[in-house]
């Protein structure tokens, strides 16, 4: 039996009339990729903000190694080893690259106000250790050309994967990516589906992900959430999700709806 | 073009990256420790004022260019630095510890200040700030027992343990000593953790948050290091002026200061500098071009004020990142010439949440 990292119990949330999320439950096993899918609006992205504490949920709980996530505030998730990335790119953008990787060691830091304000040895020598760390991550992530870029100046596709990468450098035990493969072309696509398959391999961490791409899911899920409206619809493997009868018609709609907008026999 | 050879990651921790950045800065402080010797008494008192001044825009710098706070209020903390020390010294107290005071005082009240910071932005936080201003204005001009109400209050001469600071030449050579100590502090905390906490709020707060970034503590952080600038800004301009009054801290000496980094170039250490230098320079120029100008011109009132407001639209509309941004476009050309491009400099239009610097 693996241990499991993070378990939400019966998660609701309800932004004044509308049931964004509505009694969910799942666990997350240490070492896997979790996908959740569904229609837009299915409140996939929510339960993500609930994750990472920008949104309280109106009842449930969210435990993660064993302690109470509802109890924590938003700032002192990543100290906990959870790293996120945002559907729409939030990156730090009047700074180079490096400087954004180098922002996702801040909870790893190791000097204070004074010791940075001098530049005392320790602080240099913290400031060599982030670096080797964001040099890692950059190798991992094949970023060296665009170590010293802006981030205002780089096309869509690398910022996500900048994105990644800053993400990575928290050094997570737990790495929640919303929508990865979202305005990336298939080569950048297929290239995601590597990292995140090598993110669960070679460093072991935990993927948390929101996907739409049914390719990039099969490929690298090991267990797939569907939800529609709030609601989960089926967890299973990748392949009995897609068949599940009650997935197939939150796509597709049901045979009933396709019936009755066929032509009456004459 | 210069290409940099890396081989060490201490490289880019470096302040001087490249033997030109030593050569040029080496020089410009050979220069500045000359300046008592090569300009005249009046030149240096206005580059003493040039100093006071980037004091303070590089307190205003951290909080609008690298934290993405703006405040129109921050002459208010130069007020409470330049009391503080005007009361402190006239109590016999010596420079270095009145000036400790000062700033202190400042960034509590900067603390005080930065907390609405965390509730309300943009527009909101610049009403909080400018009534705040005008609070301490008041109090300034009312709390008679101590600040000596509208008449003003002069201040002694700065005494470093039985020293006294008396002729324009030492307190020059004072005031480029803190401001050299400044400039550092502020480069210090740019390469460090703290300072690229406060460009990570400035850009996105909400992936700061995820980041583990403390939103609330980091931007009470930066109001008060702010603060604490402008109020030692406040105890040397105090010092220099000898005499201080209510009046000398209201909202006009707030938009000075905004003015004077937006012009210099937000978001850059060099623009506290280049701001400064066009605040001090530009009421010299005007008096020096005025007597050629015809008289229906040049004896017009109000010529100051046309002439900043002209100056200030022009830089939003030609030049938003200011001198500093003009400076690197020129030495970009230069360096690269004849290979420069018109658009090199030109903003992407980027359509993402996280473009909120404007």
């Amino acid at each position: 039996m693996t241990e499991i990292l993070l378990s939400a119990t019966n998660l609701s949330v309800r932004f004044g009339g509308v049931l964004a999320v509505n009694n969910v439950s799942f666990d997350v096993r240490q070492g896997e990729v979790f996908t959740l899918i569904g229609p837009n609006g299915a409140g996939k992205t929510t339960v993500f903000n609930l994750i990472s504490r920008i949104y309280n949920p109106t009842s449930g709980s969210i435990s993660y190694l064993g302690q109470s996530l509802t109890a924590q505030p938003p700032h002192a998730i990543a100290a906990l080893g959870i790293a996120r990335t945002f559907q729409n790119i939030e990156l730090f953008e009047h700074a180079s690259v490096l400087q954004n990787l180098l922002i996702g060691r801040h909870t790893h830091r190791q000097t204070g106000l004074w010791q940075d304000l001098f530049f005392t040895a320790k602080a240099r020598s913290a400031e060599l250790q982030a670096r080797h760390k964001a040099e890692e991550v950059i190798d991992f992530l094949g970023l060296q050309h665009h170590r010293d870029t802006f981030v205002a100046g780089l096309p869509y596709g690398v910022r996500k994967v900048v994105e990644l990468a800053r993400a990575l450098c928290t050094s997570p035990k737990l790495l929640l990516l919303d929508e990865p493969s979202s305005g990336l072309n298939v080569e950048e696509t297929d290239d995601m589906a590597y990292w995140i398959a090598d993110i669960k391999n070679e460093l072991g961490i935990t993927v948390l992900m929101v996907e739409h791409d049914m390719t990039l899911v099969s490929k690298v899920s090991d267990r797939v959430l569907a939800m529609n409206q709030g609601q989960v619809l089926a967890l299973g493997t990748p392949r009995e999700v897609q068949t599940h009868p009650a997935v197939v018609e939150a796509y597709l709609g049901s045979v009933d709806d396709v019936s009755s907008l066929r032509r009456q026999a004459a | 073009m210069r290409f940099i050879f890396k081989t060490d990651y201490a490289q880019d921790i470096k302040l001087a990256k490249h033997g030109g950045h030593v050569f040029w800065y080496g020089g410009l402080v050979l220069l500045l420790l000359a300046a008592p010797w090569i300009t005249t008494e009046y030149w240096l008192a206005q580059l003493t004022f040039i100093l006071i001044y980037a004091v303070a825009g590089l307190g205003l710098m951290l909080l609008a260019g690298f934290t993405g706070l703006f405040s129109l209020g921050h002459a208010a903390f130069l007020g409470v630095g330049a009391y503080t020390q005007a009361v402190l010294t006239n109590a016999g107290l010596p420079f270095p510890l009145a000036l400790l005071c000062a700033a202190g005082l400042s960034a509590a009240v900067g603390f005080v200040v930065g907390l609405p910071a965390l509730r309300v932005k943009g527009i909101y936080l610049g009403m909080a700030t400018l009534s705040f201003g005008f609070i301490v204005e008041e109090v300034l001009a009312r709390w008679e027992s101590v600040t000596g109400g509208n008449a003003g209050i002069h201040i002694k001469k700065p005494d470093l343990f039985g020293w006294t600071l008396g002729s324009g030449e030492e307190f020059y050579f004072l005031c480029l000593v803190v401001a050299v100590l400044s400039t550092l502090g502020i480069l210090n905390l740019l390469r460090s953790p703290t300072g690229r906490a406060f460009v990570a709020i400035r850009d996105s707060e909400i992936s700061a948050q995820s980041m583990g970034i403390h939103l609330a503590r980091y931007k009470t952080l930066s109001f008060a290091l702010s603060a604490a600038l402008a109020g030692v800004a406040g105890a040397l301009y105090g010092h220099k002026m000898q005499f201080i009054s209510p009046d000398q801290f209201n909202i006009l000496q707030s938009i000075d200061l905004l003015l004077m980094i937006v012009i210099g170039g937000v978001g850059s250490v060099h623009g506290a500098f280049l701001g400064a230098i066009f605040l001090i320079t530009l009421p010299e120029l005007i008096t020096i071009v005025k007597d050629y100008l015809p008289d229906t011109v040049g004896q017009a009132p109000g010529l100051k004020a046309v002439v900043y407001g002209v100056v200030l639209v022009s830089f939003v509309l030609f030049e938003p990142m200011g001198l500093y941004g003009r400076w690197l476009k020129i030495r970009t050309y230069l360096q690269m010439f004849p290979f420069y491009r018109k658009g090199m400099f030109k903003r992407q239009k980027s359509f993402q949440k996280s473009d909120r610097l404007k």
